[in-house]
């Protein structure tokens, strides 16, 4: 049966988790295992941590963080933000994470994918990807948190990334993230028809509407809401409850 | 519980047992994890995670030497949660990858799941558990799924499904498309779930309190 899991994200700076419009002006929003706690307690069906600044605080506060929250939240992690090498994504699956995310690094070294499916299996790889609509109808790759451009085809990145054997895509929209403005629907809805892996969808969601409206226009595997959460405007329970009211199942547990 | 209960865990290869033990822990038991096969005899309770492919497990646990306390611990009757792999590793045998020998406590086969359209395999998401149509309501009770909701949903991450020989061992059975897969096991103590209950919310948590409770 299709029910889409509702993950909340989490990106987090040293101690705190922070939040900004379009990847900028980042605001903090609390701490990492306060925010966590409360979304499960709403009924998330994943976790998802992205380090945005893994290079000056070096791996060991992620660690950290994770170790914490596999101690007393009992649901899926994926965790990612400066995974440059196999041992990084070893380290965080000891830790408690159940999926690693890698964006830049990949996009340097496409065949990290590679390395780590082979080690923690596809299931335990999520391609990130950072796209930004171009004037021409299609989509660009971004990396270092939606600052710098690739030039590389989203679409052929995407092809790419399915190929080298990531088990599943987080797409985040650099236009859209923390702006509210609806998600990218043409960009996950045309990602659905280039790869068979699930597709996470991200960036943009206000209010629960958007969710049902994403949902109902591409029937995405699952969706990443962050600033909805984190500034109050609803819940995950709330998001579960207008799906089911739009006839789409929610998970219960 | 006022007692503190004693789990042995088996790490057997680079899984994941971080989020087995802290389940564990959350009901205040001591958790060992152990590779030897003398601390593997003397366990009260067993539990058998696992990530990965079947012969790589199967092929770990027999140069371990841990398939003779593992199956001493079963005849003994003490209480055995296998966990995902785990759980497909009590079967007889596996088609991933080839056909090999599981431990044999359960009688069937492992197969993958089927390719549908709409259904993507690897099942990764969160999936309700249903009582066998052939049972009846009260199918449950005694085990670690008592009172636990039809149709609650569990967290999945599998390719393969255990097909057991019989239907008085299957406890529990989950949709997959058009398709009904097996989704836990049981026989006697030994149990055996496709979902990871150390992944599913305090549902999840509800089956770890229970098997503690056997």
């Amino acid at each position: 049966m299709y029910k889409p899991r509702i993950i909340a994200r989490l990106d987090i700076k040293g101690p705190n988790v922070v939040k900004g419009i379009r990847y900028d002006g980042l605001r903090i929003m609390g701490k990492p295992q306060d925010l966590a706690t409360r979304y499960y307690m709403q009924g998330a069906d994943e976790l998802i941590y992205i380090d945005t600044v893994a290079s000056l605080y070096g791996r060991d506060n992620l660690t950290e963080i994770v170790q914490q929250a596999a101690s007393e939240i009992f649901i899926p992690m994926t965790v990612g933000g400066g995974v440059r090498s196999v041992e990084d994504a070893v380290a965080l699956l000891r830790s408690g994470a159940d999926r690693v995310a890698v964006n830049t690094a990949a996009v340097k070294h496409p065949q990290l994918i590679k390395e780590i499916a082979a080690v923690l299996g596809s299931q335990g790889v999520v391609a990130s990807l950072q796209i930004k609509s171009r004037s021409d109808n299609r989509w660009e790759i971004f990396v270092d948190n939606g600052r710098e451009k690739t030039g590389i085809d989203a679409m052929d990145w995407l092809k790419q990334v399915e190929q080298l054997g990531a088990g599943e895509v987080l797409v985040t929209s650099v236009d859209r993230d923390g702006a509210g403005n609806g998600f990218e629907i043409d960009f996950i809805r045309q990602a659905l028809q280039v790869v068979t892996i699930p597709i996470i969808a991200g960036g943009g969601a206000k209010v629960p509407a958007d969710v049902v409206e994403l949902i109902s226009h591409t029937r995405c595997d699952a969706v990443a809401v962050a600033s909805m959460l984190h500034y109050n405007r609803a819940t995950i329970t709330d998001i579960k409850e207008a799906l089911t009211q739009n006839g789409i199942y929610a998970t219960c547990h | 519980m006022s007692l503190k209960q004693q789990v042995t865990v088996i790490d057997y290869f680079a899984g994941n047992t971080y989020s087995v033990t802290k389940a564990f822990e959350h009901f205040d038991c001591q958790v060992d994890l152990v590779s030897q096969p003398n601390l593997i005899a003397d366990s009260d309770i067993l539990v058998l995670p696992g990530v990965g492919a079947f012969g790589d497990g199967m092929e770990t646990l027999r140069q371990r030497r841990l398939i003779e306390p593992i199956l001493a611990h079963v005849e003994r009757g003490r209480p055995f949660l296998g966990i995902c792999l785990g759980m497909q590793l009590l079967l007889g045998s596996s088609e991933e990858l080839g056909v090999h020998d599981g431990l044999g406590i359960i009688p069937g086969k492992v197969r993958r799941l089927p390719d549908e359209p709409g259904s993507k395999v690897p099942h990764v998401g969160w999936a309700g558990l249903h009582i066998p149509e052939e049972q009846d309501s009260s199918y449950w009770k005694d085990t670690i799924l008592r009172d636990v909701p039809v149709d609650r949903d569990m967290y999945f991450v599998h390719s393969f499904a255990a097909v057991p020989d019989h239907t008085e061992h299957i406890m529990s059975r989950t949709g997959f498309g058009t398709h009904w897969f097996c989704s836990s096991v049981r026989k006697g103590n030994v149990y055996g779930c496709q979902f990871h209950p150390e992944k599913s919310g305090p549902a999840g948590l509800q089956i770890i309190e229970n098997f503690l409770r056997l």
